[in-house]
């Protein structure tokens, strides 16, 4: 990350509610590493940030990841990274990973699983949703 | 109402940049303001000066250019995004400037509305 230095430290005048909606696996395209930035940027400007995991979204946290074969770069240990940035609302729709016969055991961090209803609820109740 | 514009896509494969455009010209017809649009992904695209549509295409590098330069509305480029694709300063169509992810967080705090375009 190189663009911390907008942050001046004194702490932030507003605090929003952030969420962001991860909806795609996490190769095939490049969404869900850049979306991962993004969230890294929002918590470092000391916003009230949550993240969703949804369809193929929820194989972004999936443990035990090998991308040696497609030559990409592994960042799934970053989201283990999120805890010390204080990015601790994880919540991953129960649907999602159901329906990809995984279950909370199978992800690589502790995610709050709810279903889409409860979600639902959550998300209704942000000040920005970011999608992607 | 304050809204923030992000735009996901570029110019070509995705109608996103187009609707973005469209709803920053139909906003402030109507009266609001954007307090910016933010650039990410592939969005960073929009600003390559470089980039020649034919002739009886829509420019969108110029159109959001133009709004740039004579609406004076503040379009900012992902460097992080930028960079991996090749968009640095030398190739940015004017109107746009090139600045950190933090002032997308910021135009969340800022804006009233943040409007997401793309997939």
């Amino acid at each position: 990350m190189d663009d911390f230095d907008e942050f001046d430290g004194d702490g932030p005048e507003v605090v929003k509610r952030f969420m962001y909606v991860n909806r795609r696996a996490p190769y095939g395209t490049v969404y869900a590493l850049e979306c991962l930035e993004t969230i890294l940027i929002a918590a470092a400007f000391e916003q009230d940030v949550s993240v969703v995991f949804m369809d193929d979204g929820v194989y972004q946290l999936k443990k035990d990841q090998d991308t040696a074969a497609i030559g990409m770069k592994n960042f799934s240990p970053t989201y283990r990274a999120l805890e010390g940035y204080e990015v601790e609302k994880l919540y991953v729709e129960k649907e999602s990973l159901e329906e990809r016969g995984l279950t909370a055991e199978d992800l690589v961090v502790p995610v709050k699983v709810l279903n889409s209803a409860e979600l639902q609820e959550i998300m209704a109740a942000q000040d920005v949703v970011l999608s992607s | 109402m304050k809204f923030g514009i992000l735009v996901n896509e570029g110019p070509f494969t995705h109608q996103a940049s187009d609707s973005a455009y469209r709803f920053v010209l139909a906003a402030l017809e109507k009266g609001h303001e954007i307090y910016r649009v933010f650039f990410y992904h592939d969005g960073v695209n929009n600003a390559n000066k470089l980039s020649e549509p034919q002739s009886d295409d829509r420019d969108l590098v110029k159109l959001w250019s133009a709004l740039g330069t004579e609406r004076e509305i503040d379009l900012v480029v992902c460097v992080a995004a930028a960079l991996r694709r090749g968009v640095k300063d030398d190739i940015l169509a004017e109107g746009f400037r090139i600045s950190g992810l933090g002032q997308l967080i910021e135009a969340g705090v800022e804006s009233d509305r943040l409007v997401v375009f793309g997939d």
